[in-house]
């Protein structure tokens, strides 16, 4: 459904997006992971022709975005970063408004904008001014007339930015019920929200790809290491923090000991185990029986770093692997 | 071209959904009240000193009346065009909402005829307000009705090439404070152009001041078609929306 072949788009004076090749299928949901600045947005501007490349290709359903930006256009849904509203408009008017630059007929548009409004779960606003709709219902607004012309495309920029953890995971699950009947492309910098949302991950960084892979094979990928926060007291005295690293660091299956911060008499430290080794059982014995106090132990996250660290790494160790 | 209503019937939502709309229309009808009230109060004074001179040569409404109101609305003009096109596009290019129209299937041409189209819309109605205080002429005197409709057609055309040239400035620019200053001195220097002719009667004054915009308005104002006039008007339009059309392309591959 969609194709990109060695994609490159310059800037005046950086390079955003260098040579990037990646294809999406006809009905998956794909996530586009990367952090900021590493090119995401600028991507999805070249599929949605807003930009136009500095080399290379780039098709959707088949039509080139430079040869035949009208059809491209046509055949995509788009949701920019900041969604594109009016605030001077009503919802529905707005609505109504995107579905006509998008050409639906305007015999069924009326039917359209209903649908679509009940889909993103914005009928109830139907008649409020843009302006005084909170952050997450603008989302579902900007979702909503994407949605309009029913695109065999959707393509949404970091549709879950800035908003809080429960009008995140609304989103995420209206989005995911969208997913039957269109292809997908979001970006995001948070890995939890590709694990729960996308079938196949395409991760970026500094605008170069560094892996696309189906949702499975990336989790085998990165399971093994495990990470862990600690957090220690003195029980009485005073507490060198280099006394605790080298303590932790000689724990067997420990592959590395990062300081965080202290606050006070309390340090904490990020512990990095070992690939297939957990190490929460043995951190705990040993830090209590060199008599500190274990305030805090709790398995971490990897940030999305650390995991371009392991892939990029992993990819070294076993070349021609599932890349 | 049902795309270009669409914006265009957007647009114009726009300017009536926020106070700009209703300020510029406010603005021209106190000031077109003040030309025409002090137009028609010379008239009425040179009037009656003619009667007691015992001269009863009637005088020519459109003459003393119409004609100078008209040249006076052609320079209001200059001052309300920027304040119309100043958001055509930095506004939208500074809130991100372009990007909605850059990814639909629409030309660049159907949204810059679209917006322009509203911009005109706005300006006529504007304009239109000055016919509730000429329609007084009409109800007390009897003044020629063609040269009238002449001078709108002139207005019209006047304010359609700024306003195709202010399009293009805002379109240059997300800042629309930036845009209107900008526009306001473009305006300000075609107005200009012709004081140039009163000093410099060489070829080069000759063709500064046939750029004048204002000047080319003149004939308009006795009621004069002159279709040198038309194609000068028409020209700057088409060329003020070419540079528009010039400007989003090249916008694009710059980015
Ligand atoms: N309009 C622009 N002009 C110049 N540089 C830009 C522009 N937009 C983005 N960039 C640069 O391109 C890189 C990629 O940006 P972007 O695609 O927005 O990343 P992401 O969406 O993944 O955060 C960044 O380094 C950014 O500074
Ligand atoms: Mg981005």
């Amino acid at each position: 459904m969609i194709k990109v072949d060695g994609l490159t788009k310059r800037y005046a004076r950086n390079v955003a997006v260098d040579n990037i090749s990646f294809e999406v299928e006809k009905g998956q949901i794909v996530g586009f992971l990367g952090p900021n600045g590493a090119g995401k947005t600028t991507t999805m501007r070249v599929l949605t022709c807003f930009l136009p490349p500095t080399s290379g290709k780039a098709s959707v359903a088949g039509f080139d975005v430079l040869e035949q930006p009208i059809e491209v256009k046509r055949r995509i849904g788009y949701l920019p970063e900041t969604p594109p509203l009016y605030p001077e408009m009503e919802v529905k008017e707005y609505v109504r408004y995107v579905g006509q630059l998008k050409g639906v007929a305007h015999s069924e548009l009326d039917a359209k904008v209903n649908e679509a409004c009940e889909r993103c779960n914005v009928a109830d606003m139907k008649n409020r001014l843009i302006a005084k709709l909170s952050k997450g219902y603008r989302q579902r607004v900007g979702l909503a007339s994407a949605i309009i012309h029913n695109p065999d495309v959707l393509i949404l920029d970091e549709p879950t930015a800035g908003l809080d953890p429960e009008q995140r995971k609304e989103t995420l699950g209206l989005i995911r019920e969208l997913a039957g009947s269109h292809t997908i492309i979001l970006s995001t910098h948070i890995l939890p929200e590709v694990e729960q949302t996308c079938q196949r991950v395409i991760i970026i960084s500094k605008g170069k790809l560094v892996a696309t892979d189906t949702m499975e094979n990336l989790n085998s990928r990165l399971r093994g290491a495990e990470m862990v926060a600690v957090e220690v007291e003195p029980r009485g005295g005073d507490l060198a923090r280099e006394t605790v690293q080298q303590r932790l660091e000689q724990l067997s299956g420990v592959s590395r000991v990062v300081f965080k911060e202290a606050r006070g008499q309390r340090l904490s430290f990020e512990v990095e185990s070992l690939q297939g080794r957990s190490i929460r059982a043995e951190l705990a014995r040993s830090i209590v029986s060199a008599d500190w106090n274990l305030l805090e132990l709790h398995a971490a996250g990897l940030s999305l770093e650390e995991i371009f660290l392991q892939l990029t790494g992993a990819e070294k160790a076993a070349p021609g692997g599932t890349k | 071209m049902n795309l270009v209503w669409i914006i265009c019937k957007k647009e114009l939502k726009s300017y009536f959904a926020s106070p700009i709309a209703y300020g510029l229309m406010a603005f021209f009808a106190l000031i077109f009240g003040y030309f025409f009230y002090a137009a028609v109060a010379i008239f009425v004074v040179r009037g009656t000193e003619m009667q007691m001179m015992g001269r009863s040569m009637p005088m020519d409404l459109n003459e003393w009346v119409v004609r100078p109101v008209m040249m006076n609305v052609s320079v209001i003009g200059l001052f309300i065009i920027p304040m119309i096109t100043m958001r055509l596009f930095a506004e939208e290019k500074k809130t991100g909402t372009i990007e909605l129209l850059a990814t639909s299937p629409v030309t660049d041409l159907q949204i810059i005829l679209g917006k322009w189209f509203a911009a005109v819309l706005l300006y006529a109605a504007i304009l239109g307000i000055s016919a509730f205080d000429l329609a007084i002429l009409f109800l007390y005197g009897k003044p020629d009705g063609m040269p009238i409709l002449i001078s709108y057609l002139g207005l019209l055309l006047q304010g359609s090439c700024l306003l195709a040239v202010g399009a293009f400035i805002s379109n240059c620019t997300r800042n629309q404070i930036i845009a209107g200053a900008g526009t306001f001195v473009v305006c300000l220097l075609l107005w200009v152009l012709d004081w140039v002719a009163a000093y410099d009667t060489s070829t080069t004054g000759k063709v500064i001041s046939y750029l004048s915009v204002t000047g080319h308005f003149e004939n308009f104002a006795k009621g004069v078609l002159d279709s040198k006039d038309v194609v000068y008007y028409l020209s700057l339009i088409f060329l003020g929306l070419f540079l528009t059309t010039r400007s989003m392309e090249s916008l694009r591959w710059r980015a």
